[in-house]
């Protein structure tokens, strides 16, 4: 085995420039798949944090029917205090839940004495929610968390209503809210913080207390209507989803239909779609990543046996069987793919850690200045350099057979 | 026992339409370690005939044994064993391996069948090129040395793995006359020194003198065998 290598190497290297030219291309097509699976895994992992991080939570419980209708934020599809007894006992049990919150989310109206006009509210308990949308606090532009999110008596503002309203940190404003029995009522917040809107559902929502809400809606017993959940590992999406679904989904309403929807974050944000889209890209990429090798690799093996005809009738009549034949071609067909995907990988290594040294920025909806640093999973350098390696030898294994099929006579005769 | 023994084979060649009927039913023995050139007319079938005997062909008819193995009945691996393990060739045109060194070149077929150690290996190689005088150029590649000291190394190639029978079809042809004496002298000394038969064609009249028996082919067919030695026609 070791001469076979040695001989396959020897004849890339008697071809020099071709054995560059192949090899470069192989390394150009690997790096274009590195960088591209890097930056826009970078990409996807910052917009899904941010996304689930900021306000959606890995996954929602609600009742049944609950997201059909946000839309009008109803307030009769409440959890009441058995239901969320029953959630809580269910996520303490699941080892790969961070945190959750519950959550009151209703619309209302907001006045500052001058100009009134609605908003959408999200009723927290302040801990809570912090723990399970560690990125709230970061949304901050004005105000600040240091001793908590907000206090009772508070409301967090997001932007572009505050600047709307000319509202400014520590003013006045009155919230109205229709109760679940049609009444109406009111509380005056102290604005604690203004919040940077971003893209999504709930991105322009504001925050005011659990107790706050519970006020406001009249409501006497622990109610929420959605429980937002931060997993550990966002990987463990599935798994919990799954698990929370199979140990929820027995609780059945009167229709006799399970009494609980568990959403993931995928299923709630439209980027979930651009998440896909940037997945199906990469698989183009590879896609073309495999032609390119194919191809180029296919095209060199196939002029080497053709230009070494005669040697191969000489290997053959002093001994050499046609095994040894085969694997001394696809052993140089795989050298090339190794060569390539080797100085492919080790260059877009490179590549990332310049990126990371002087980090590209970039703007999500109204996200400014967002930093993006690239990683390369080491997982995924070994999955393409192995599919470049084999499919360099499929490339080979045409070229090789061929050769091992000459017959010595016909092959020492050719010029 | 002989060493090859042909009986009545024939080798017709199928080109297009026409077949070729390169060798017509020929009959001989060749014993161990002797030396034996094949001559005759260009299109007589002398490579034919050295193609049969070394395993790189198969007869159309007839039997051909070769160190005890009928060898029309070899299929690919099991013909590539026996010519690596039995049978040496030294070809007109050289037919090294560019890139491998002259010490590679005739270490190549002690690779390619196992049961040699490294300590072997080098034992026998450094004695062969001792023996045909390319010690001091092991580390050239082919294209670094001259064609009768190519053909040096290609007999010492031949000769490396102890084969029974070394062919070689018109060696000398691309040699200049001294040179080709040189590498005949240096074939039939090796005959005498390891007990290996030289089976080789050529159609040079002076170097047919050298051989021991001489077989001469015309149109196929065996007109004469001269035993030089006892004389005998
Ligand atoms: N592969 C082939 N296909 C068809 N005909 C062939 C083939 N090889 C040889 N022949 C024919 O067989 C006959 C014998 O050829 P061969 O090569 O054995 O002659 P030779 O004695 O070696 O000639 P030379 O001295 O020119 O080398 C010739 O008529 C030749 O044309
Ligand atoms: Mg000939």
């Amino acid at each position: 085995m070791n001469n076979i290598l040695k001989i396959a190497l020897r004849n890339l290297l008697r071809y020099k420039r071709r054995t560059l030219l192949t090899s470069a291309l192989i390394t150009i097509g690997v790096m274009a798949v590195l960088l591209f699976v890097s930056i826009s895994g970078a990409f996807k992992s910052m917009m899904i944090g941010q996304i689930t991080d900021s306000m959606l939570g890995h996954l929602q419980i609600h009742k049944r029917g609950y997201v059909a209708s946000i839309d009008n934020l109803p307030l009769h599809l409440n959890l009441g205090g058995a239901d969320m007894q029953k959630l809580e006992t269910a996520l303490d049990a699941l080892d790969d839940v961070e945190a959750y919150s519950p959550r009151i989310k209703f619309g209302g109206m907001l006045s500052n004495f001058e100009e009134t006009t609605n908003i959408r509210l999200n009723g927290v308990d302040p801990v809570r929610e912090i723990l399970a949308s560690p990125l709230l606090s970061k949304r901050f532009l004005q105000g600040e968390t240091s001793d908590g999110l907000l206090k009772p008596g508070e409301i967090l503002m997001p932007e572009l209503l505050a600047l709307g309203m000319n509202v400014k940190l520590g003013a006045t404003v009155v919230v109205v809210a229709t109760n679940q029995d049609g009444s109406v009522n009111a509380k005056t917040f102290i604005v604690s913080g203004i919040l940077e809107g971003i893209s999504g559902p709930g991105g322009r929502d504001g925050y005011i207390h659990l107790d706050d809400a519970r006020e406001i809606l009249r409501i006497t017993e622990n109610e929420a209507n959605e429980y937002a959940i931060r997993l550990k590992n966002p990987d463990a999406l599935e798994s919990v989803g799954k698990q929370l679904a199979a140990g929820l989904g027995g609780e059945l309403n009167k229709q006799g239909k399970p009494k609980y929807e568990i959403h993931t974050w995928e299923k709630l944000s439209p980027f979930y779609n651009i998440a896909r889209m940037i997945d199906m890209m990469t698989l183009f990429i590879k896609l073309m990543l495999i032609s390119i090798v194919l191809v180029s690799v296919m095209n060199v093996m196939i002029m080497a046996v053709f230009e070494r005809i005669r040697e191969i009738g000489t290997i053959a009549a002093v001994g050499t069987s046609p095994g040894k034949i085969l694997s001394l071609f696809l052993v140089e067909g795989l050298s090339l793919g190794i060569l390539g995907s080797v100085v492919g990988a080790a260059l877009s290594l490179a590549a990332i850690a310049v990126l990371q040294a002087s980090p590209l920025t970039f703007d999500f909806g109204r996200q400014k200045g967002l930093l993006l640093s690239p990683t390369l999973d080491p997982m995924e350098i070994v999955v393409v350099s192995l599919l470049v390696v084999i499919v360099s030898t499929l490339a080979s294994l045409q070229p090789a057979y061929k050769a091992s099929r000459m017959e010595p006579v016909t092959a020492m005769r050719q010029v | 026992m002989s060493l090859v023994y042909a009986k009545d084979i024939a080798k017709t060649y199928q080109a297009g339409e026409v077949q070729v009927r390169a060798i017509k039913g020929l009959s001989f023995e060749i014993e161990p370690a002797s030396f034996v050139s094949f001559v005759g007319p260009s299109g007589s079938g002398k490579t034919t005939l050295l193609n049969l005997i070394g395993c790189l062909d198969r007869p159309t008819s007839g039997h051909l044994t070769v160190a005890g193995t009928e060898v029309a009945s070899l299929g690919r691996s099991d013909g590539a064993r026996f010519r690596g393990k039995n049978i040496g060739f030294v070809f007109q045109d050289f037919n090294l391996i560019p890139v491998l060194t002259v010490y590679e070149n005739v270490e190549y077929p002690l690779l390619m069948t196992a049961g040699y150690n490294a300590r072997e290996r080098r034992e026998r190689i450094e004695t062969l090129l001792e023996a045909v005088g390319m010690t001091d150029q092991l580390k050239k590649y082919p294209g670094q040395i001259s064609g009768g000291q190519k053909q040096r190394v290609a007999v010492a190639r031949a000769l490396v793995g102890s084969p029974k029978v070394v062919l070689a079809d018109e060696p000398t042809a691309n040699l200049d006359h001294d040179t080709a004496f040189m590498v005949i002298n240096l074939m039939k000394s090796m005959k005498a020194e390891r007990e290996t038969a030289f089976i080789f064609s050529t159609h040079d009249p002076k170097i047919v003198g050298e051989a021991e028996i001489v077989y001469t082919l015309e149109d196929g067919l065996l007109v004469s065998r001269e035993d030089r030695r006892t004389g005998d026609e």
